[in-house]
């Protein structure tokens, strides 16, 4: 008994930290001490469980234990920043596969008996399930290794059916007296299925909202599996990522003006591309990267606006290197960045911390958008959607109604991009054929190094 | 568990997350995301207990479980390197220049 009480009192310490782990995360200040404290929660958790009265198979539980953690170790610690958003999904997947993992061995023992009980045990089943083939999905897309987003016939139908057998399924599993093998697994082959079916369609524009909503999945999965285990700690750690992931989704779907039901029914594709709407004037006009420098250089403000084009680049050090020759000129630097920029909410702030850019100068849509028509330049890098004023036109347009960054009130505008087709999600960006617009053709990396010499020469 | 306490508690978790992370900047969203993440790998402990009941007779019970441990440690640890790694930086950002 006093070995039960311990454990039990040290998981409810390990909630505590884990909350205050987060709460640590509203300033960059204490974010990092906070995910310290939360790792030592962790191998404090993990230690004491080894405790628990009645527990055996401990060769296989540290040898599952040694090589999956190892294997994620170095995985995390090798990954470049780019490359983050697909190794957050794989990662959040398989914390989804464990909560679905754990709901099969229970029902392999047999030990899940009561409506309320075998309820959860089915829906964390269900939502893990999901969560872990849906992350395999998007960690596909994201590495590059599933190029294309396919989308069956009849799409929302498929789903809507697959979605139905798989919760008639669990239904019948709840109902039933018995636990029958067959049922079960053809619950899980149901329900890895539908994550599979609900992410394949969905293109790379809306991916951030996905991984999101994911986390979430894999956050209520666990906290139904701790109620099963009867685990007060991943109910608490469950549900709180699954109501905090729930609101990042929504905050995410509302920096795109797209309600979550259409990221999931209706994604943009390449063929919605471009509506018909309104036809796009106008001539793209080329521009050297020497006239680009001069420009920036005899300007008192220049806005940036990097997007994951100078990202995967690796351009951000040397954008930063010339934003620090042009400040030493006089010249105001400040780098504007929107909500979705990159692959994951905020992921563009942690390339740009990468290359040590100070976040005073960081500012995000709203804070920075009245300011545009008072800079000289916006410099845009690699980013197409965001800054597209179709957006805020063309009603026939996917994106239309998605909050951009309001580069085209700028007095000029130049753009950074390696060729002339349409960007990521396909859709013709009229921001390009504007006035005040000029391309400066190129990989951001050589086009920035190319702007820096001459900018150094314009010094000299 | 009682089912009611129960209830209680998925309530007020969902307040709690739901408070914590709304007084999150924009700028933490990713390490947020991936913190969260990490959080959410406590369901190693569940896996654990489950794989320990396990029948050692049964492999199919054994491999279940195996791969509950596996993949939740791999949550917890991943999810806990690559947001250290994120904030390392976010510190170096401001602090360098300062110091």
């Amino acid at each position: 008994m006093t070995a039960k009480w311990f454990i039990d009192a040290s998981y409810f310490g390990v909630a505590i930290v884990f909350i205050l782990a987060l709460k640590a995360m509203s300033s960059p200040v204490t974010a990092r001490r906070g995910i310290v404290w939360g790792g030592i929660a962790m191998v404090a958790a993990t230690l004491v469980t080894f405790a628990t009265p009645g527990l055996a198979n401990f060769g296989l539980m540290i040898v599952a234990i040694v090589t999956g953690g190892a294997l994620a170790w170095w995985s995390g610690k090798v990954v470049r920043m780019t490359d983050m958003p697909q190794m957050v999904a794989i990662y959040n997947g398989m914390g989804g596969g464990a909560a679905a993992a754990i709901a099969a061995l229970e029902f392999a023992r047999g030990e899940v008996h009561g409506l309320v009980v075998t309820t959860l045990a089915v829906l964390g089943a269900l939502i893990g399930a999901v969560a872990f083939s849906g992350s395999c999905i998007a960690f596909a897309k994201l590495q590059g290794i599933m190029q294309k987003a396919w989308r069956l016939p009849a799409q929302n139908a498929v789903n809507v059916i697959l979605a139905l057998a798989t919760l008639g399924l669990g239904a019948a599993i709840v109902i039933a007296s018995a636990v029958d093998p067959n049922l079960v697994i053809a619950f899980f082959v149901l329900a890895l299925a539908l994550g599979v079916i609900l992410t394949s369609p969905i293109g790379g524009a809306d991916m951030p909202v996905v991984i999101s909503l994911l986390n979430a999945f894999t956050g209520l999965a666990v906290g139904f599996e701790g109620y099963v285990l009867g685990n007060p700690a991943l109910i608490v750690a469950g549900i709180v990522v699954g109501a905090s992931g729930t609101l990042l989704t929504q905050l995410m779907a509302k920096a795109m003006n797209r309600p979550i039901s259409n990221v999931l029914f209706t994604p943009i594709g390449g063929a919605a591309a471009g509506g018909d709407g309104q036809a796009i004037e106008g001539t793209m006009k080329e521009f050297s990267a020497l006239d680009a420098a001069s420009v920036m250089r005899y300007a008192s403000k220049v806005i940036i606006v990097p997007g994951y084009g100078m990202a995967v680049a690796g351009a951000q050090h040397k954008v930063w290197e010339m934003a620090q020759l042009l400040e030493e000129g006089g010249v105001e630097v400040v780098f504007a960045i929107h909500p979705v920029a990159g692959r994951m909410p905020g992921h563009m702030n942690v390339l740009l911390a990468e290359a040590g850019v100070p976040y005073d100068k960081i500012f995000d849509l709203e804070e920075i958008n009245a300011d545009f028509p008072q800079a000289d330049v916006a410099l845009v890098i690699g980013a197409n959607d965001v800054v597209n004023p179709v957006a805020r036109t063309d009603k026939s347009s996917p994106i239309y109604g998605m909050p951009i960054l309001n580069v085209d009130m700028a007095q000029n505008v130049i753009v950074v991009k390696r060729g002339k087709g349409a960007g990521y999600s396909g859709i013709e960006n009229a921001l390009f054929y504007k006035d005040n617009c000029r391309m400066l053709y190129g990989s951001a990396q050589q086009a920035i190094a190319e702007a820096i010499t001459h900018v150094k020469a314009l010094e000299a | 568990m009682d089912g009611i306490a129960a209830l209680y508690i998925f309530m007020l978790a969902a307040f709690t997350g739901y408070e914590v992370i709304s007084r999150v900047p924009v700028i933490l969203h990713t390490p947020l995301m991936s913190g969260s993440n990490f959080v959410h790998g406590v369901v190693l402990v569940g896996a654990m207990v489950v794989l320990g009941h396990a029948d050692p007779e049964d492999p199919v019970q054994l491999a279940i479980g195996f791969v509950a441990v596996f993949l939740g440690a791999a949550n917890a640890a991943g999810g806990y390197v690559v947001t250290e790694r994120m904030l390392a930086m976010f510190k170096g950002g401001k602090k360098e220049g300062a110091q």
